[in-house]
């Protein structure tokens, strides 16, 4: 049985969630190959090839992979994957919007944001927002996977030798057309992928007040994050929202300042290594989970905070 | 413009649940079940969108037992015209639920389908873009800005690097965020009205659709819990902590 991985990149370089699929498809068993849909994606299936693991890289380069969506990259996905005995994507915005069509046209269910591999049919998948953890097996012929990358390593990025072939593009159903995007652009380490990151609630009252923010997270070089009730507000975009229907993050040091600590964050940060949480609300469920907890206004908790750290 | 929004029926949001000692599931008995929030905001769209003059009929959806009937209640209330129950039992999968809404979709013909992005109990985030796969529909995920004009929606889509817009030639799904809207309460005069609404109760053979579950739960446990850890007097504190006791910074 070989697996099939559906890269995320950006036609320039290879989306460091790829690695962690590539992880969990290893312990599928059986060859990993690698399906690089895009426009003038060489270097991607070139960076592909090298990771660990890899046996074979699949590049489908036509302008209409330019953007990854969803209609024309299913087909894709479906006509190279049909063969293969799991197709498996990061379980990014990317991913959740291409693999259900996947699924649907295969006419398999799909097995969302897996955290763990049990055995090639049976896997691990939070349900209830990260508070219960259900093991389920697939009885389908293929296994279509979403993989959450705080559950499993990143493959080591060089060390592969593998083959990249050409295949040709599939079908353009020409419903859907790309018209823009806003991306966020941050000197800062991305969420998903940071060593530390500081986060802010509704609390933080203001887009302006994020400044104490973004001072202490620059102090540890770390990534900025916030709950939905921040992102719903108006004091950061939505790409920084941590939470279970926002971003799924693992970091060695998770800062909650002005955070009450509601399930549905719980649910994207909880496997944190160390958490602190400042709040003034010594009563905010945000302490039962943190290793430490200070008790402080944060208007003055964090310049403190950010002048400590530079000493 | 026929919209058909699909909304589910869901333990709330506030509820702590708790897990079954046998490991078999979650237990939802006297618990508190109310419409998926990201389906309220599907329902908040689709009765704007007839407010605006670009809807003119709302069929609301929903599956699962007879109470789901209270769900389409629900939106019905908020404005949706009649409703449709899918009436089952049995354990109702995503791809299952894709099927039996494209049955419905044959039968009632919409130029929009509206779901929520994610059903908050089992965090599949799949509905959408199957029942898309299995009209050959496109679809527009994740929505935080929906405008529909001249056989086009376009949808602003809520992507891990920030928004992206898509134009969808209609018919189309649209996959809706919490961020598109803020859901209205019902009015009382509203919800009076909504018990005369008409709900048509089908089952999944009167739809000819096999609904048999493709993955089988073998278990469901807590996760690890997390001890609270101790709490610090001041910043100073706090900054040795992490250097010398958790080596973090």
């Amino acid at each position: 049985m070989s697996v099939l991985v559906i890269a995320e990149h950006d036609n320039v370089a290879l989306k460091s969630a790829t690695l962690n699929t590539i992880t969990a498809a290893a312990k599928l068993g059986g060859d990993i190959h690698v399906l690089v849909a895009g426009h003038n994606a060489r270097p991607v299936a070139e960076a592909a090839a090298k990771v660990q693991g890899v046996a074979k890289v699949l590049l489908a380069d036509d302008a209409i992979y330019a953007h990854p969506l969803a209609e024309p990259l299913s087909l894709l996905a479906v006509a190279v994957g049909r063969s293969y005995g799991a197709i498996l994507a990061p379980a990014t915005t990317t991913g959740k919007n291409v693999l259900p069509r996947v699924a649907a046209l295969l006419d398999v269910a799909q097995i969302s944001d897996i955290c763990a591999v049990v055995s090639p049919d049976t896997f691990v998948r939070p349900i209830y927002a990260g508070n219960a953890l259900a093991t389920v097996q697939s009885k389908d012929p293929i296994k279509v996977v979403t993989v959450r990358g705080t559950g499993f390593d990143a493959a080591p990025a060089e060390g592969g030798s593998a083959t990249i072939e050409t295949v040709g593009a599939a079908d353009n159903p020409a419903v859907s057309t790309f018209v823009g995007q806003q991306i966020s652009k941050s000197e800062r380490p991305e969420l998903t992928s940071a060593r530390i990151i500081v986060s802010g609630g509704r609390g933080m009252g203001s887009e302006e007040n994020f400044k104490l923010i973004e001072a202490v997270a620059d102090k540890l070089g770390a990534a900025v994050g916030a709950t939905r009730a921040a992102v719903d507000a108006g004091f950061v975009p939505n790409d920084l929202q941590i939470g279970q229907t926002g971003k799924i993050v693992a970091p060695e040091l998770y800062v909650a300042v002005a955070i009450s600590g509601a399930i549905q964050h719980l649910a994207g940060m909880k496997d944190s290594k160390i958490i602190v949480a400042i709040n003034k609300d010594e009563e905010a469920p945000i302490f039962q989970v943190a290793d430490y907890g200070l008790v402080a206004d944060l208007f003055q908790a964090l310049p403190e905070l950010a002048q400590e750290l530079s000493k | 413009m026929k919209v058909l929004v699909a909304v589910k029926r869901v333990v709330d949001y506030n509820v702590k649940i708790r897990v079954k000692a046998d490991g078999s599931g979650v237990d939802t008995t006297n618990v508190k079940f109310t419409m998926n929030p990201f389906d309220e905001s599907a329902v908040e769209e689709a009765v704007r969108l007839k407010e605006a003059g670009k809807a003119s009929e709302i069929v609301v959806v929903s599956m699962g037992p007879q109470q789901a009937q209270d769900t389409i209640r629900t939106g019905l209330a908020m404005g949706a015209d009649r409703g449709i129950l899918v009436a089952s039992d049995a354990e109702l999968q995503p791809l299952a639920v894709a099927k039996l809404l494209k049955a419905l979709v044959d039968k009632e013909q919409p130029s929009l389908v509206l779901v929520g992005k994610q059903a908050i109990d089992d965090d599949s985030n799949q509905t959408g873009q199957m029942v898309a796969a299995l009209l050959g529909w496109p679809q527009g995920t994740f929505a935080s800005k929906l405008v529909i004009d001249g056989g086009k929606a376009d949808v602003t889509r809520e992507i891990d690097g920030g928004l992206e817009t898509v134009s969808l030639s209609l018919p189309a799904v649209v996959t809706v965020d919490l961020r598109l809207n803020e859901p209205r309460y019902a009015s009382l005069p509203n919800i009076m009205k909504a018990k005369k609404k008409p709900i048509e109760t089908v089952s999944p053979s009167d739809l000819g659709i096999d609904v048999a579950p493709r993955l089988v739960t073998l278990k469901v446990e807590e996760p690890a819990r997390r001890q609270a850890g101790v709490k610090v007097a001041s910043v100073a504190e706090l900054v040795g902590k992490l250097k010398t006791e958790a080596k973090v910074i």
